[in-house]
């Protein structure tokens, strides 16, 4: 917006704008952003991330009122919130709910980056802000599991926190750095209290920021892959981009809508959600003297847990879970086709993909089982193994295929197909 | 995308469907948390046969009238015993530490115990107790080999006899029955409604708002159709102009 329509605004809005940028930021990042008209069902779950994140800040700060970080009182302080708060049942399924939820979108949202190369030049920092996002959502979400202070959280936390203890030298000084005892103790419920409730969402909440202003400098990718800023009318406007408002935000609002539609029907009727989302031994209180008969980490967890376990070596393990997800930090460079999206990649590219969604589902599901459990005369940990090199092969694929010419891509329509 | 959908809800669905489901060999116990009448036999079995050794210290008494649909002075008539005072808990009336010394065991609080075993466990706890002269207590349980705790309800049963069977793995329980010489005051139908109201009861106070988060559930739900409907209609006036 010029300066000239900035001054001849009068009123409280002219008062603001000649104090503060109100009208610029709106005009820069929503009434005035240009996003391709040509997004489709995948562009859906970057807003709902957002909304996921208000909605665990929101009703975390609820459930903070109410709740008590310490090993004598924090499992009491739940059920006291599930049964005495008013409405605290429904603030608790809502946070419980709402961490599984970001998961979900927050996957299919980096999903959405694979199919459409949003993470290739010039995206790249948007992908490693995202991916900072991610570590940080993983760092958080396993925080909060602990606070219940159920079986689960207990031993869930053991086992996690006992990973770091196989790091060579520094290991075992390090996980006890992190629980500040020698074995999960009510400091580390308060240490891991404080992060959950303001260190990490505050870090969250600035990584969104750099992730949007990333996104705004450069532009949105879609599903076609072609930058519309290659072809402007007159006044500079992309001829294939409308205003995100009010076009997406209408949009968002009606995928809002089916997304609560979903979230709702798990609030409301499943909240535990057949023991994926709240696990049946999280209802009985931390018990460092028992353990439960089987450890499984929470659903988004367990797609790297399956690779851990798979390594038969514990450092040779952590090493490969590391790897699972650093390997996603270095896809911009891994990847060197210059074709974005999946509808002009080779078939070669199309089918790893598929591959690598696959072996992310199945690794998730094995996770959840036990090691000995059998599958078709495989046993669990034979199928990790299997899946883990499919997910690993995915990259090495995707190097040597893009990097030595052998895909072969269709050719790039100049504007959006649709 | 309204295939993607539509897989979405069914997955949900199926999810749901898989959690009610009994799980490997326990009995289906068909929890209904407004079935008020189950509740109200369920709480007073559990006050008569339970709360002698087992507390329930997360649920109030005052929670209970809106939910069992009776009064306050219907739940102090008929359930608790001894003083009450407003914002009390079930207490059990044995001391903790006693149950200690004469089961080898604590008898565990039973507030979450549907909860953190699933109800169709507690429904087939109830019905797997059969007597066994070489436990100490003279009572074993099929489904917790060894369990410390005796067959309360053997007088609504009977004496259960365990049938037993030489496998691989040396004698196991195959099958549990009552001999006719040995019934108890309920028929076999009678005692699986009393046990299964016990189990209702006790879903219930491990998660008291179950019935009334499904009666929300259903109007937002309804709610946020007409919304998505709505929005629909919105979005696409707006997008008239566009393509």
């Amino acid at each position: 917006m010029s300066e000239a329509t900035t001054k001849a605004q009068g009123g409280l809005l002219g008062w603001v704008d000649a104090r503060f940028p109100l009208t610029k930021m709106w005009n820069e990042h929503v009434g005035e952003y240009y996003a391709p008209k040509n997004f489709n069902f995948w562009y859906y779950f970057g807003a709902l991330s957002l909304f996921v994140l208000v909605n665990q800040l929101l009703t975390g700060i609820w459930l903070t009122m109410n709740y008590n970080p310490s090993a004598a009182g924090a499992f009491d302080s739940v059920e006291y919130i599930m049964r005495d708060v008013e409405w605290g049942w429904l603030i608790r399924y809502m946070h419980s709910t709402g961490a599984s939820a970001f998961f979900v979108v927050v996957y299919l949202h980096m999903f959405r980056a694979l199919l459409y190369g949003s993470y290739q030049k010039p995206r790249e920092l948007i992908w490693i802000f995202g991916m900072i996002i991610y570590l940080v959502l993983m760092a958080e979400a396993f925080m909060g599991y602990m606070l219940p202070w159920g079986q689960m959280s207990y031993w869930g936390a053991q086992v996690i926190i006992s990973l770091f203890g196989a790091i060579p030298i520094v290991g075992e000084q390090l996980a006890l750095w992190i629980r500040g005892d020698f074995n999960i103790s009510g400091v580390t419920l308060n240490r891991f209290f404080a992060l959950h409730v303001v260190a990490l969402p505050l870090a969250l909440v600035g990584l969104v920021v750099f992730h949007i202003l990333a996104l705004h400098e450069v532009g949105s990718n879609n599903p076609d892959g072609v930058n519309i800023k290659d072809h402007k009318t007159k006044d500079g406007k992309p001829k294939d981009g409308i205003p995100f408002h009010p076009y997406y935000t209408v949009k968002d609002t009606f995928g809002l809508g089916v997304f609560l539609i979903f979230f709702s029907a798990v609030v409301f009727f499943a909240p535990e959600m057949g023991g994926l989302f709240l696990e049946p031994p999280n209802f009985q209180p931390a018990n460092p003297l028992q353990t439960p008969e089987h450890i499984a980490p929470v659903w988004y967890f367990t797609a790297f847990y399956s690779i851990l376990r798979a390594i038969p070596d514990k450092f040779g393990g952590v090493l490969a879970m590391g790897s699972a997800i650093f390997l996603l930090f270095l896809l911009p460079w891994i990847d060197r086709g210059k074709v974005r999206s999946i509808r002009y990649r080779g078939l070669g590219h199309k089918v790893a993909l598929g591959l690598f969604a696959v072996a992310f589902v199945c690794l998730s599901y094995l996770g959840l089982k036990a090691p000995s459990n059998v599958y078709f005369g495989l046993t669990v940990t034979t199928w990790a193994q299997i899946w883990t090199m499919v997910y690993f092969g995915f990259f090495a694929f995707l190097f040597a295929y893009t990097a030595f010419g052998f895909e072969r891509t269709k050719p790039v329509p100049e504007r959006v197909t649709e | 995308m309204r295939k993607i959908l539509l897989g979405l809800m069914l997955g949900i669905l199926s999810t749901t469907g898989y959690a009610a489901a009994p799980s490997g060999n326990l009995m289906d116990a068909q929890v209904d948390v407004s079935d008020q009448g189950s509740l109200q036999r369920g709480a007073k079995l559990f006050a008569n046969n339970c709360m002698g050794c087992h507390s329930a210290k997360y649920v109030r008494w005052n929670a209970l009238p809106e939910p069992l649909g009776v009064s306050m002075e219907m739940v102090e008539d008929n359930l608790i015993y001894g003083a009450y005072q407003a914002g009390d808990t079930i207490n059990a009336a044995m001391r903790s530490e006693d149950g200690a010394e004469w089961f080898g065991a604590a008898p565990p609080d039973l507030s979450l115990t549907a909860r953190a075993r699933g109800a169709d466990w507690v429904y087939t706890y109830l019905n797997s107790f059969y007597r066994d002269p070489d436990a100490s207590i003279g009572w074993n349980n099929k489904l917790l080999a060894n369990s410390s705790m005796p067959h309360v309800l053997w007088r609504l049963q009977g004496v259960p006899e365990a049938e037993y069977e030489d496998t691989a793995n040396g004698v196991q329980v195959a099958g549990i029955r009552v001999p006719d010489a040995q019934q108890g005051m309920l028929s076999t139908a009678e005692y699986h409604q009393a046990t299964r109201d016990i189990t209702n009861y006790m879903a219930f106070m491990a998660e008291p708002v179950r019935a009334k988060r499904q009666e929300i559930g259903v109007w937002v739900i309804g709610f946020l159709v007409i919304f998505t409907g709505l929005a629909y209609l919105m979005k696409r006036e707006y997008w008239r102009d566009i393509h």
